[in-house]
């Protein structure tokens, strides 16, 4: 059997809150660990609202300040940002975009970490951010598995190649 | 990689090593591609994922993803894990005869 070589470890960062500045770290960090790969998650800033327990499955979409969102499907016509800023816009996207990816077999955010957890993926909260955020370890899903220093992510990062979203 | 002689039977591969007609498979050459992907002995807890893998791929056209091997077949995903170090699903469905899994979750 011939074989490619590929990647052998990704740390993936995510450092993003909105439901779409999340997803793609998520699936990144699952494919690598379905390739065989070694796959570690770090959140920091917003991105740690994707392993905060009363968070987590509250994202959303960023209507405004988003010029490739389009209505009323994906690739029909940009929505105004004014339109994006009313009320309710956000949710209305974000319950699409979610209908979509469940028929796709995405799962919500708490039960993708738990599923990438699984998975042998490592999920690591940013010190900075936490302290910043004044968060406390029983703020976060039980699949976080350490808060880490920047410092610490480097060396639990060594050979690895790093991917920032 | 057109053809390959497997426990005894000729059989067409395509290059990454998939069977390239299911109908082609059996239990013999499972165990075969097996040991190929390091798994020594194929337990029954294998031939429960190999077995739910090849049911879904005949009744939806396509290899499951991990969700519905947990959701759907009961097959919690670090025992998935277990079984097949290394890429499990890709692993399970060359061992079962199926393609390549083509989707990205």
């Amino acid at each position: 059997m011939s074989r490619h070589d590929s990647l052998k470890k990704v740390s993936i960062i995510v450092s993003k809150g909105s439901f779409e500045g999340v997803y793609p770290g998520l699936i990144m960090a699952h494919g690598a660990r379905m390739e065989g790969m070694e796959a570690n998650l770090f959140f920091t800033f917003f991105g740690l609202h994707a392993i905060v327990k009363k968070k987590m499955n509250k994202l959303k979409v960023a209507t405004v300040g988003n010029p490739a969102l389009c209505v009323p499907t994906p690739m029909g016509m940009p929505m105004p940002t004014l339109l994006g800023a009313l009320p309710g816009m956000s949710t209305l996207a974000t319950a699409m975009m979610k209908k979509e990816m469940e028929r796709l077999d995405i799962p919500p955010v708490g039960e993708f970490i738990e599923m990438i957890h699984d998975a042998g993926a490592g999920i690591y909260a940013c010190k900075a951010t936490v302290d910043m955020f004044k968060l406390k370890r029983e703020d976060f899903c039980p699949q976080v598995d350490k808060v880490l220093t920047v410092g610490e992510f480097y060396q639990l990062s060594a050979e690895a190649q790093i991917i920032f979203t | 990689m057109p053809e390959k002689t497997i426990a005894g039977q000729i059989v067409e591969l395509d290059e990454e090593g998939y069977l390239k007609n299911p109908v082609q498979w059996t239990k013999e050459i499972a165990v075969e591609i097996a040991k190929e992907e390091g798994i020594p002995e194929l337990t029954p807890a294998h031939w429960r994922v190999i077995e739910f893998l090849q049911k879904d791929f005949r009744e939806r056209g396509e290899v499951p993803g991990m969700r519905r091997l947990h959701k759907v077949g009961g097959i919690p995903t670090k025992e998935l894990f277990d079984l097949f170090p290394g890429g499990p699903i890709k692993k399970a469905a060359r061992i079962g005869g199926l393609p390549k899994p083509a989707s990205c979750v």
